[in-house]
């Protein structure tokens, strides 16, 4: 009914190789970008754009970065929070010692930088696997704890390691009310999501699936693993880095390394298989799963007006939380992007499901 | 899981979702004046963040009961638990500063950092008393910080003082070695440019010694201490981490007479499980403790009594919760001051209640009638001094109890003020902020 397809031929490849081949998912995605643009700044409350919206698309933007690593190039990381904070750090430098520095150029440049060092970090994963690799990522995530922690030229010798930017503005426009901050990271998050989903429906993500499904069997049929692993780091950190950048720059205004620890790499981690591994729209589900889920369980009590208990209400979230995921993980192994998924091949068939 | 399931989760899921969102900033009643309070009772912190936050909600409870609010106005509050984590903290802000906030205590200083930026575009006053941006004191500047009673610099010059009238004189203190062992955080960071400053000054040699947070793991800072035999050590620390360093301490053998705390590393919950272990460690302490003060006796007879404490009976008047009453008391005389010139029994707004804590003035006979006679020194803050006092004394761990061992200290003007006047004009250059003018301080 819905998802009517009748009539919609394809006569060329193009037209067949699209993002969105069916009408009614393209149309769905435009109006959804179209809302979040113009109806959300409408309707959304200052809490809302501060404490839920910018943090859930930063999140989701990082989540997609590595996704791109674990799920699509099956390279598991947990130094997710390393690169956050390399770029987050490197946006910094650039922005504040060159004076004159536009924040875009500043953010992307911070996501070079998280490139590079993403790339070194990378490099071991062409000799060790799996869990191994792992635990080397894991230790971009404890260098880059300590680099930011006591090299203090990171942090332009600020004295207690914290910094901070003001006086944000793109092209004149400045990025200061909630509304302009949560435009901003949508903008951001839009442009690397469709660059993101075009790279992994290419040649470059293809090689990433094959190094993911069978790292042997994709040599043997030609693909370079050290380029094709490489890349996938470096496609991943400029993402995250990039990430790293918003959440310094946009959302907290002022941080510390403790911003990007190691509980931040986990969280991310546990975003991309939540949300599901090798999925765009998986990032997405991750991130608002991970991020909406405690802090409305946290403010349900009070909405409810239940007295409660402060340390029981967040003891509360913790435990139902932790079932939830269990929950989604036993239902779902593959998380919510699958869920998605069937919910629409099933509206493909309705009424008659077969 | 079928798709029927799939869609009344989603839809239940959005339902409560959609309810959060559709929640509109509740304008506050007549006549309440609400005060957000942000606290963390969970986590490595929580042995001392939940006396802190048990303090202040039975002082608010108690003013309520006792004196029917202030001047007629109720006092009413929420609590919103942060975890001691900054981006926690942050959307506890955001959530409680849409209802008439009058002010916010953070109890944290890296939350103090993040909301720094956002308080002034809010208008709504922090109040860090003891802790926060040492440079908030210069009000020229941070005209929204209120780092009442002390800062961390405050704190540090306080300890160089004592441990120079210890050895006869701060110029004894040359050739000393002073190791600072610290949270590895902007709490444990903010008192090294003084200790520096110090250090050149009197010629003795400061070693820093950082300890990840949340320090349940020091062995390697303390073989560090153990290879570097200091003179003196110098404990920034918060939560766990103190009664760890002083069983480190007892388990390298350190002196524990030669260490000294700052005044969030003296209090019960930090010693009390090393018991003997910690006798003869000394922390500073910005306040008494004890249940003999009149307002500590308030609490006990009109909430507590009552069986309406927020905490266990026996916690009442320890060192953490006294700190918390007198935030909290601080607070509500900052309204109450605000009453005085905006009207008194109306509800103050967060600009107002700025204006009071920029005009407290606690003197003994204030103080009296507060039932704070003994607990702390009269405070008098201004356009420019955000700090209003900056008292302090020794406190020393008998195994039992904390005792006082000092007289009480000032931290020295001569070194601060060019010290903070420096840094609070980095900040506003770094900001593009100018200092405020003299007609602004009278607003």
């Amino acid at each position: 009914m819905i998802y009517r397809e009748n009539g919609q031929f394809k006569t060329s490849y193009r037209a067949d190789q699209q993002i969105f081949p069916i009408l009614q998912d393209k149309l769905f995605i435009l109006g959804l970008v179209a809302f979040a643009a113009l109806a959300v700044p409408m309707l959304a409350s200052e809490y809302t754009f501060r404490a839920i919206l910018t943090p859930f698309l930063i999140l989701s933007l990082a989540a997609m970065g590595l996704n791109v690593l674990v799920g699509y190039c099956g390279q598991i990381s947990l130094g997710t929070g390393a690169f956050m904070a390399i770029g987050a750090y490197g946006a910094y430098n650039f922005f504040v010692r060159l004076p004159g520095m536009p924040l875009i150029a500043a953010l992307l440049l911070g996501g070079l930088c998280a490139t590079v060092v993403g790339v070194l970090f990378g490099i071991p994963s062409l000799r060790i696997k799996g869990l191994y690799l792992a635990v080397a990522t894991l230790a971009a995530q404890f260098f880059t704890d300590w680099a930011f922690l006591r090299i203090k030229w990171f942090t332009n010798d600020s004295s207690s390691g914290s910094v901070s930017v003001a006086g944000l503005n793109v092209l004149g426009l400045p990025i200061e009310t909630p509304v302009q901050k949560y435009l901003f990271c949508l903008a951001f998050v839009c442009v690397f999501a469709l660059l993101t989903k075009n790279l992994v429906r290419g040649h470059i993500g293809r090689e990433w699936m094959a190094m993911r499904d069978m790292d042997v069997a994709a040599a043997v049929i030609g693909i370079r693993p050290v380029y094709a692993k490489l890349s996938a780091f470096a496609v991943s950190s400029f993402i995250v880095g990039v990430a790293g950048g918003l959440w310094g720059f946009v959302h907290l205004g002022s941080w510390e390394p403790a911003a990007f620890s190691v509980d931040r790499s986990f969280q991310l981690l546990f975003m991309v298989i939540i949300g599901g591994l090798g999925s765009i729209a998986g990032s997405f589900f991750g991130a608002a799963f991970i991020v909406l889920l405690p802090i409305l369980l946290d403010a349900l009590p009070a909405k409810l007006g239940i007295p409660i208990d402060t340390a029981l209400a967040s003891h509360l979230t913790f435990m139902i939380f932790g079932a939830l995921i269990v929950f989604f993980l036993i239902v779902e192994p593959h998380g919510i992007a699958r869920l998605w998924a069937t919910a629409r091949e099933k509206l493909r068939l309705w009424p008659f499901p077969h | 899981m079928n798709l029927k399931q799939i869609v009344l989760t989603t839809a239940a899921l959005a339902a409560a979702f959609s309810a959060t969102l559709s929640t509109p900033a509740v304008a506050a009643d007549a006549k309440e004046q609400f005060f957000p309070l942000l606290v963390y009772r969970t986590g490595p912190y929580a042995p001392n963040g939940t006396p802190w936050a048990n303090g202040k909600q039975d002082y608010i409870k108690m003013i309520n009961a006792r004196d029917g609010g202030i001047n007629g106005v109720k006092i009413t509050f929420e609590e919103c638990e942060t975890g001691y984590a900054t981006d926690k903290g942050v959307e506890c802000y955001e959530r409680l500063k849409g209802k008439a906030a009058s002010l916010i205590d953070p109890q944290a200083t890296g939350i103090t950092f993040a909301l720094t930026d956002k308080a002034p575009g809010d208008k709504i006053p922090l109040v860090t008393m003891g802790y926060g941006l040492a440079a908030s004191q210069d009000g020229g500047v941070f005209k929204w910080n209120f780092p009442l009673m002390g800062s961390y610099w405050t704190a540090a010059d306080i300890l160089i003082q004592h441990l120079g009238k210890k050895e006869g004189g701060l110029d004894k203190l040359k050739g000393k070695k002073i190791a600072l062992v610290y949270h590895d955080s902007p709490f444990g960071k903010e008192p090294m440019p003084l200790l520096e400053e110090r250090s050149k000054t009197h010629g003795f040699e400061l070693v820093k010694i950082p300890v990840t947070a949340p320090g349940v793991e020091q062995k390697s800072a303390w073989l560090q201490v153990r290879q570097q035999r200091p003179d003196y050590v110098l404990l920034w620390g918060w939560g766990v981490m103190n009664s760890t360093a002083l069983k480190e301490a007892q388990a390298t053998g350190y002196p524990r007479d030669k260490m000294y705390g700052v005044w969030w590393a003296g209090a019960e919950p930090d010693v009390k499980d090393v018991g003997d272990g910690a006798k003869g460690y000394n922390a500073l302490a910005l306040n008494t403790s004890g249940q003999q003060p009149k307002v500590i006796q308030d609490i006990l007879k009109l909430v507590h009594d009552k069986g309406q404490g927020t905490g266990p009976k026996d916690e009442v008047g320890s060192v953490l919760y006294t700190r918390g009453v007198i935030i909290q008391a601080m607070a509500i005389e900052a309204v109450r001051r605000a009453q005085e010139r905006f009207g008194k029994g109306k509800v103050m707004t967060g600009e107002q209640v700025r204006w009071g804590l920029e005009n407290l003035a606690l003197d003994d006979k204030k103080l009296a009638a507060l039932g704070l006679t003994g607990v702390i020194r009269p405070v008098s803050t201004s356009c420019l001094d955000h700090m209003g006092s900056t008292w302090a004394r020794v406190q020393t761990w008998d195994g039992a109890k904390w005792g006082f061992s000092s007289d009480w200290y000032q931290a020295d003007e001569a070194i601060l003020k060019p010290m903070v006047k420096a840094a609070a004009d980095k900040y506003a250059g770094d900001k593009k902020l100018t200092r405020r003018t003299p007609a602004d301080c009278q607003s």
